[in-house]
């Protein structure tokens, strides 16, 4: 049964290593599947936007990373 | 977007493509991962039962496939009323963006230097160590600790492998034996350099391969997530929607590349300053 637990471990791990980073990156999609869709005269840039959104989590999570490891 | 043998769609052999490279690449670090530990313990306790454990878990892992494998392939979820495609999209998406942004993120961190590179010599030593210290003394002609060994690391990775593959797979009809494609390539490529070597494959350049790998995943999630839910792209009226695809791996490798350059000045600064 340990190798189960291990597998089941690794596997979760496969999607989520940080807490916080993948909760933002979740967050950010569902707020970005509601609200794009929406945003009337924002269409044709709300590919770029989703994008934009989801490189801004990845900055402020390395950045972060690198300030509390100095 | 449906990939039958014949007919494919414009913009398919991207897809395609891309899929099995991504497969291959993503299978390849954890195949090297699986080959350093069943070299360790074979080294130190014999190959006879490592080698039967490690085959013992692909041929589980193997009927596991063969069973679920078929099923899924044959599940036209799009057409499920009550799953609707864009609600596939939105899942795969969101998966493979979990992935993605995980391995590019750690891919970043690892070539900036602020988290060390995995060394797979060390792994090595490591694992042959405590496979010398698991049962000191003679080692019996069938040996648990080294059947264990070989099972259980082959078992983990492999299992991260299928995923690997579904995630890959799910993103269309027709992908999964591309993505399974790319994973046995995997195995073939690595279980021969093993045979050949007979030394953990240290000079895979793993960060790198995590690092395209992480740039791919993270486009090809942005946009089955943007498709899913219905976002538009800035791509002019005839050409295909998949040309962002293209555009979003060259923005985010200059993200990544930005961020390595900004967090090695970081680190540059604050020496100085101690």
């Amino acid at each position: 049964m340990r190798w189960l637990r291990s597998i089941a471990r690794e596997v979760i791990r496969l999607f989520v290593d940080d807490g916080s980073f993948a909760i933002a990156i979740l967050a950010w999609l569902a707020l970005a599947a509601v609200v794009l869709p929406r945003a009337g005269l924002w269409t044709r840039v709300a590919g770029p936007v989703l994008f934009a959104g989801l490189a801004a989590i990845l900055v402020a999570s390395v950045l972060r990373y690198s300030r509390r490891s100095r | 977007m449906h990939f039958g043998v014949a007919g494919l769609e414009s913009g398919a052999w991207t897809w395609l493509g891309t899929t099995v490279v991504s497969s291959f690449l993503a299978s390849l670090v954890e195949c090297v991962e699986a080959l350093t530990v069943v070299l360790a313990v074979g080294c130190v306790r014999g190959w006879r039962s490592v080698l039967a454990g490690a085959a013992a878990a692909l041929a589980l892992l193997t009927a596991i496939v063969g069973v679920l494998g078929p099923a899924l392939a044959r599940i036209p979820l799009h057409r499920l009323a009550l799953v609707p495609f864009h609600v596939v999209q939105l899942v795969v998406g969101a998966l493979i963006l979990l992935f993605g942004l995980r391995w590019l993120r750690k891919a970043i961190l690892r070539s900036a230097g602020l988290v060390p590179l995995h060394d797979e010599r060390a792994a090595f030593a490591q694992k042959a160590a405590a496979m010398r210290e698991a049962s000191p003394g003679s080692i019996a002609r069938w040996d648990k600790f080294a059947f264990s060994a070989g099972f259980n690391i082959t078992m983990l990775e492999g299992t991260e492998v299928v995923f690997i593959v579904l995630a890959f797979g799910a993103g269309g009809a027709g992908l999964l034996l591309p993505a399974s494609l790319g994973a046995v390539a995997a195995l073939l490529v690595v279980a021969a350099l093993g045979l050949v070597l007979h030394s953990p494959l240290a000079r895979v350049p793993e960060n790198t391969l995590k690092f395209l790998v992480g740039v791919l995943l993270s486009a090809f999630g942005t946009f089955w997530v943007g498709e899913g839910a219905g976002l538009a792209w800035p791509i002019p009226g005839s050409a295909s929607p998949d040309l962002a695809i293209p555009c979003m791996a060259a923005a985010y490798l200059g993200v990544a590349l930005f961020l390595v350059s900004i967090c090695r000045l970081q680190a540059r600064i604050v020496g100085e300053e101690n």
